[in-house]
């Protein structure tokens, strides 16, 4: 599998470390809302299609990606730095089957 | 019910082997069953033969996708121990193993279960502490466990290099005995026809496509065959439990699935008499009864529901073969696959009533189920006969997790690729 990093281009995944499911909302450090805490810790969706997930390039840039990518051919469908702008976009990906 | 005895061989074999029956029936889906079990795999038949040996409930259909053990449990590596730290884990998994001991005999049907050991290699000093530690924790619930030096193990796996020059020099282990290996196929026969014989349908090529439902209640599913009612329907599908959850609306569970691959080389003369994990990395190996080497190491790493594996992995896991055996060096490997995994948060299973009302879920088997196969449908079948947990599984709950008490034998927290 080849994720094309922003920075460096197409590199092998043995470069990076995988960090899961990219849309969980971390809450704010202050809150106290058991729940959503709970859910960013252990719940993920998991979906059996395109996947919105972050990547560490931490073999090259160190940078964080959001990374969709298909749980069953293992395509890479886009591939953008985690921070800024991207979210929505993957918040889709993510719902679909 | 010995259908299978020294009689019966010799009589079908001056008879042209004219009078076996098939193993278990293809009868078609009725309309309605008291308890459908989903997936066909390990699980979902000893749950179907459990509900009926031990709780007098037959009318139960085991719904599997494509054919019978064509997932995880024809899949594994089939090492089979009950070598862990935490007390709720050591419980269940001995409770498993005391099953495997008399599996054959209860199921009438040879597993071939192998009694020949399991060692786990330390190569630090603080490893063999740990270990020593483990095997303490391990007797005190009664599970057997030696520590054993570098030349106790020498003389048990000759070809394993415990020279101070090896990459990862052996400074002792930690041996489960009564651990060893059985025939993984052999396992799914053998509690189909055991569940078959006591009037369970067993119903191939029959995918669950969605739930029904009357309000939040479960009252059966719809399949490629048509859809099917029951008062209880239970999941067992291991690597597809985060899919087939989100067909009944649950789109979050506590659960990734993984790819895990698995390796067996050409034949060779018996060199491993037991498993052997390597404790520098991660690898096991055992030997088949027919010579080959059956050895894997690590996940691919990340969220996956392709069978299949990636090239990375099987680099990682030949150099670590040959950090422990320099001499298998060109030994050719025949065959690789991959397996579908459902890595839960805290690397322990789930084996609940719920989350719906009317549903059953067993699923978070990591990549060590199958040794947990004849205690998961024991306690499954409890669990669904008596609508509560047997006190072996009722640590195993879904909402563990959000009450702070989860199950993290390895201490990786909430990181499943890590467990
Ligand atoms: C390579 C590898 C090596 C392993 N080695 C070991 C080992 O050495 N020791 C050990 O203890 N464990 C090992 N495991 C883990 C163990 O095999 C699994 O945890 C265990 O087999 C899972 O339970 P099961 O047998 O019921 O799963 P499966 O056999 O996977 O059963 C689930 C079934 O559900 C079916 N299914 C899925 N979706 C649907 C649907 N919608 N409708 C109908 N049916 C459906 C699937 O087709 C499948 O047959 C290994 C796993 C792998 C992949
Ligand atoms: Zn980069």
């Amino acid at each position: 599998m080849l994720i094309t990093c922003p920075y460096c281009g197409p590199r092998d995944v043995v470069e990076f470390t995988y960090q899961g499911d990219g849309n969980r909302e971390r809450p704010q450090p202050a809150s106290q809302d058991l729940d959503a805490w709970n859910a960013y810790v252990y719940d993920r969706l998991n979906p059996a299609g395109d996947h919105n997930e972050i990547w560490q390039h931490s073999g090259g840039c160190r940078a964080h990606l959001r990374v969709v990518r298909n749980t069953l051919t293992h395509e890479i469908l886009s591939t953008a730095f985690a921070r800024g702008g991207h979210k929505s976009a993957g918040h889709k990906a993510g719902g679909n089957q | 019910m010995a259908e299978y005895s020294a009689f019966s061989l010799l009589k079908n074999a001056l008879n042209g082997n004219k009078d076996w029956k098939p193993a278990w029936r293809k009868p078609d889906p009725k309309a309605s069953y008291d308890v459908i079990v989903i997936g066909g795999g390990g699980h979902g038949l000893s749950t179907a033969y459990y509900l009926a040996k031990e709780h007098g409930i037959t009318n139960v259909a085991v719904l599997e996708k494509g054919w019978l053990g064509s997932g995880n449990v024809g899949r594994n590596t089939t090492a089979v121990r009950s070598n862990y730290l935490l007390p709720q884990n050591t419980r269940f998994y001995e409770h498993s193993m005391k099953l495997w001991e008399n599996l054959s005999h209860d199921l009438n049907y040879n597993v071939m279960f192998s009694q020949r050991g399991c060692l786990n290699l330390a190569h630090t000093p603080a490893q063999l502490d740990d270990y020593a530690r483990r095997g303490n924790a391990m007797r005190h619930l009664g599970v057997d466990a030696e520590l054993m030096t570098v030349n106790q193990i020498k003389r048990l796996v000759p070809a394993l290099d415990v020279s101070g020059s090896a990459r990862f020099p052996v400074l002792g282990g930690l041996m489960q005995p009564r651990a060893g290996t059985a025939r993984h196929d052999a396992v799914a026969w053998g509690y189909a026809r055991g569940a078959d014989r006591r009037g369970v349908d067993i119903i191939e090529n029959c995918e669950v496509t969605g739930f029904l439902r009357d309000g939040d209640q479960v009252i059966g599913v719809t399949t490629t065959r048509g859809d099917i009612r029951a008062r209880k329907v239970a999941l067992a599908v291991a690597g597809s439990t985060g899919h087939v959850m989100q067909l009944a609306g649950i789109s979050h569970m506590p659960i990734e699935s993984h790819v895990l691959q698995a390796f067996v080389s050409e034949s060779l003369k018996p060199i491993v008499d037991t498993v052997l994990t390597f404790g520098m990395g991660h690898f096991y190996i055992s030997q088949s009864d027919k010579g080959g080497l059956v050895y894997g190491g690590d996940l691919d790493g990340y969220n996956s529901y392709a069978q299949r594996g990636s090239l990375p992995i099987v680099d990682e896991v030949m150099s670590e073969m040959l950090a422990l055996f320099p001499g298998l060096a060109r030994v050719r490997m025949l065959r690789s696959w991959g397996g579908l995994c459902d890595m839960t948060m805290d690397g322990s299973p789930i084996i609940t009533t719920g989350p719906l009302p009317g549903m059953y879920l067993n699923c978070g088997w990591c990549y060590g189920g199958f040794k947990a196969t004849p205690a998961s449908g024991w306690c499954f079948a409890w669990t669904i006969a008596k609508d509560e947990p047997h006190e072996f599984n009722a640590p195993f709950t879904l909402d563990r997790f959000y009450r702070g008490l989860i199950i993290d034998d390895k201490g990786q927290g909430a990181n499943p690729r890590l467990h």
